[in-house]
C-alpha cells in the first residue's frame, strides 16, 4: 500500500536508505579492480596509441589568427594543466590593435589570461584592424636554446620537441636569453627553466595539447604529418598561405601562422 | 606583472619613424631581466684579470723593462681576481650545487660550457707562472720565516732550494713559455666572455661580432688601470716611491688600449645607426630612451671622452711627475667605473629591450638578494681580502724596489 502523505520521519528514513546504498555502492564500484582502459579517454591524434616510433613521428602546430576570439580559454587550460607560476607564461595571447596612422598598438594584460572582455579605451584614432595573437614554444628545428644550454638540460627529441630536463637544469638563464619568441621562464620555485612543450605528456598519450583541446573556435590545430586526414596535414598541403615568426632567425619553427598580418612578430 | 608598462602606447621624438613600429609592448616574460648585476661583475672581474696579465706578459715576455715594479704585483692582483671570477656566477645560477656538470657534461654546442675548461687552465697557467717567478723569493723566505709560514714555502717551493743560475735561467724559459701561453688564454678567456653575448643573435645590441673585441680592448683598459690605481695608493699609503718610468709606460699602454676600446665601442652603435639594419629602431630607441644616461652621459661623455683629453694632455705635455701621477690615478679610476658602466649597458641594457621589438622593460636593483648591491660590493671586497693575503705570503714589490 503507498501512502499518498507519508510522514515526515518516513521520508527522512528513505533519504537515508538511498544515501546508505548509494554509499555501499560506490565504494565496491572504487574498490573493483578495474580493466587500465576502462576510463582512457578517446584517442585525439589518431594512430598515436599504436606503435610510437619517435624516429619517424613528426608533428605540426598551426595557430588561425583569423579565429581567435581572444577568450583567453586556452591560457587558463595551459595555467591549470602545469600549475604556471603568476607573473610567468608558457603561452599567452596578444591583442593587436592597428590604427589608420599605421601606428600598431600591442597589449597583453595578465598575458590574456582574464580574456580581452572590453576593447582598449587608451586609443586615441579611428582603428583599421584588430586581432588577436596567441604565442607559445615554436618548437625550432634549429632551436638556439638548444644550442646554448650549456649542460644539455634543454634538448630537441627525435620526434621533434624541443624539451627542458628539470634534473639537469642549471639555471643559468642562457636559453631565456637566446630564444628570440620569449617563451621561456625562470620557475620561481624550481629555479630551473620551464616552457611550453606543446604538452608532449598529453600527445605520448594521443591527447591534443590542452590548449588545442579547449580551444572553441580551431584557432590552435595541431596533428600529426603522417597523419593525411589531420587538418594540419591538409593546411600544410593546401595552397593557403602560413607564416612563422621570426623567420629571419634562422629558427626553422614547426609553429605556423595561418592570417598573421606582418606586424605581428 | 607591469600591465602599465605592457600597454601604454609609446612614442619618442628620437627614434623618428621608428615610432611606427612602436607600442612599448613588452612580451609577458621579458618584463623581468633574467642577467642582472653578478653577470654585469663577471666580465668585469675577468676583465681585470687579463688586464693585469697584459702587464706582467709585457715584462715577462715582451722584455719591457720599465714595467719591473709592478710585474709581480700584476700576476698576484690578477690571481687574486680570477679566484673570485666564477663567485658571481655560482650566486646567478638558479641551481648552483649543479655547476660542475658544466665540467662533467657540457654540450659542445653551446659557448658557455667553454668557461669552466678555460677558467681552469688560466688558473693553472697563471699559478705557476707565480710560483715561478717568485721562486728565488719563496727559497729565501723559507730560511727566514718559522712555523706554518715555512712549511707552506716548502710546499709551494717543491721543497726545492736550487736557486743557482743555471736553474733560474731554466725558470725564466719556462716563464717565457707560460706567458706566451697565458697571453692566447687570457684572450680567449676574456674574449670569449664577449663571444657570450655576442653569440646570442635574439638580441639586436648583443648579437655583433664585434662584441668579443670590444670585451677584450675594455678588459685591458680595466686591468690597467685597476693596476696602475693599485700600485700608487699602495705605494703612496706605505709611504714607498713610485717608479715615474713605470707610471709612463702603463698609462701610454693604457692610452693604447683604450683608444682601440672605445673606437670599437663607438664603432659598433655608428654601425648599428648607419646599417638600420633588423631591429636597429630598438637599438636607438634603448640608447636614447632607457640608456641615454648611462649610455651617453656617464659612458661616453665623463667615461671616455674625459679620459680621453686627459691621456692626451699627459702624452703631449711634459707634466711634473707627481701630476703626471695624480693625473694617473685620477684617469684609472675614471676608466675603471667607465667599463663598469659599459658593462652594464651591455648586460643590463640589451636586457631592457623586449624581443617583442615594441619596448622596454625596466630594471631595478635590490640591495638584499643574492644578486643584489650587498652581494655586488661583498664579490668585490673578496678579492681585495685575497689580495691582502698573498700579500703575506709573496711580497708585493721587488726588493730593490724597496
Amino acid at each position: 500500500m503507498k501512502l499518498k502523505d507519508p510522514l515526515p520521519d518516513m521520508q527522512k528514513r528513505s533519504f537515508l536508505k538511498k544515501v546508505l546504498n548509494g554509499t555501499i555502492a560506490g565504494s565496491l564500484y572504487l574498490v573493483y579492480p578495474m580493466n587500465s582502459s576502462g576510463f582512457e579517454w578517446p584517442e585525439q591524434i589518431p594512430g598515436v596509441r599504436d606503435a610510437y616510433d619517435i624516429h619517424a613521428r613528426k608533428f605540426a602546430f598551426i595557430v588561425d589568427i583569423t579565429r581567435c576570439i581572444g577568450c583567453g580559454s586556452c591560457c587558463v587550460a595551459d595555467k591549470q594543466e602545469y600549475n604556471v607560476p603568476d607573473g610567468n607564461y608558457r603561452t599567452w595571447v596578444e591583442r593587436y590593435v592597428k590604427g589608420f596612422s599605421d601606428q600598431i598598438y600591442v597589449d597583453c594584460p595578465n598575458g590574456g589570461l582574464d580574456g580581452y572582455q572590453t576593447p582598449r579605451s587608451d586609443i586615441k584614432e579611428e582603428i583599421r584592424d584588430t586581432f588577436f595573437v596567441p604565442k607559445l614554444c615554436n618548437m625550432c628545428k634549429e632551436a638556439p636554446c638548444v644550442q646554448v644550454c650549456p649542460v644539455g638540460a634543454t634538448f630537441t627529441t627525435p620526434d621533434g620537441f624541443v624539451l627542458v630536463d628539470e634534473k639537469r637544469c642549471v639555471g643559468c638563464a642562457y636559453c631565456i636569453q637566446a630564444c628570440p619568441y620569449s617563451v621561456r621562464f625562470m620557475h620561481p620555485r624550481t629555479r630551473v627553466v620551464e616552457k611550453c612543450t606543446w604538452c608532449y605528456h598529453r600527445i605520448r598519450k594521443g591527447l591534443l595539447p590542452a590548449c588545442v583541446d579547449v580551444c572553441p573556435t580551431g584557432a590552435r590545430k595541431f596533428g600529426s604529418l603522417q597523419d593525411e586526414t589531420s587538418e594540419v596535414y591538409k593546411i600544410l598541403k593546401g595552397p593557403g598561405v602560413l607564416t612563422v615568426l621570426r623567420k629571419e632567425m634562422g629558427t626553422w619553427p614547426a609553429l605556423y601562422y595561418k592570417g598573421a598580418r606582418m606586424e605581428v612578430i | 606583472m607591469n600591465t602599465a608598462l605592457a600597454s601604454t602606447a609609446f612614442a619618442s621624438d628620437s627614434i623618428g619613424s621608428a615610432t611606427m613600429l612602436l607600442s612599448n609592448y613588452v612580451f609577458p616574460n621579458d618584463l623581468h631581466v633574467h642577467w642582472s648585476m653578478m653577470i654585469v661583475l663577471y666580465p668585469y672581474i675577468t676583465g681585470l684579470v687579463d688586464g693585469a696579465f697584459i702587464i706582467a706578459a709585457l715584462y715577462y715576455l715582451f722584455g719591457v723593462k720599465s714595467l719591473r715594479p709592478v710585474a709581480r704585483f700584476s700576476l698576484l692582483f690578477a690571481l687574486a681576481f680570477l679566484c673570485c671570477a666564477t663567485l658571481p656566477l655560482l650566486l646567478h645560477l638558479g641551481r648552483p650545487e649543479r655547476n660542475f656538470n658544466m665540467l662533467l657534461t657540457p654540450n659542445p654546442s653551446s659557448a658557455m660550457a667553454g668557461f669552466g675548461y678555460i677558467y681552469a687552465v688560466s688558473m693553472g697557467v697563471l699559478g705557476f707562472i707565480i710560483l715561478l717567478v717568485y721562486r728565488p723569493v719563496l727559497v729565501e723566505l723559507r730560511s727566514t720565516s718559522q712555523g706554518w709560514l715555512k712549511v707552506l714555502y716548502r710546499v709551494i717551493t717543491l721543497d726545492s732550494i736550487d736557486v743557482s743560475e743555471k736553474a733560474l735561467e731554466l725558470d725564466a724559459k719556462i716563464i717565457r713559455f707560460l706567458v706566451a701561453i697565458g697571453i692566447p688564454v687570457a684572450a680567449v678567456l676574456h674574449g670569449y666572455v664577449g663571444f657570450i653575448f655576442g653569440g646570442v643573435k635574439a638580441n639586436p645590441t648583443w648579437s655583433t661580432p664585434l662584441m668579443p673585441v670590444i670585451f677584450l680592448f675594455s678588459a685591458c683598459v680595466s686591468g690597467i688601470s685597476a693596476v696602475i690605481l693599485a700600485y700608487i695608493v699602495i705605494r703612496k699609503l706605505a709611504d714607498q716611491p713610485i717608479d715615474h718610468g713605470c707610471i709612463i709606460t702603463m698609462v701610454k699602454t693604457l692610452t693604447g688600449f683604450f683608444i682601440l676600446a672605445f673606437s670599437f665601442e663607438m664603432l659598433e652603435v655608428f654601425s648599428h645607426s648607419y646599417l638600420k639594419s633588423g631591429y636597429h629602431h630598438m637599438v636607438e630607441g634603448l640608447l636614447n630612451g632607457p640608456l641615454a644616461s648611462s649610455f651617453w652621459f656617464w659612458q661616453v661623455k665623463i667615461g671616455s671622452v674625459l679620459p680621453l683629453l686627459v691621456l692626451g694632455i699627459m702624452g703631449i705635455f711634459k707634466l711634473r711627475s707627481y701630476l703626471y701621477n695624480f693625473l694617473a690615478a685620477g684617469v684609472s679610476g675614471i676608466l675603471l667605473v667607465q667599463v663598469l658602466i659599459m658593462r652594464w649597458n651591455v648586460v643590463i641594457g640589451g636586457q631592457l629591450m623586449s624581443k617583442s621589438a615594441r619596448g622596454y622593460t625596466e630594471f631595478h636593483p635590490l640591495w638584499f638578494d643574492k644578486e643584489g648591491i650587498i652581494a655586488v660590493i661583498i664579490v668585490m671586497a673578496i678579492p681585495f681580502a685575497i689580495l691582502f693575503v698573498l700579500g703575506k705570503i709573496f711580497p708585493f714589490w721587488a726588493p730593490e724596489n724597496k
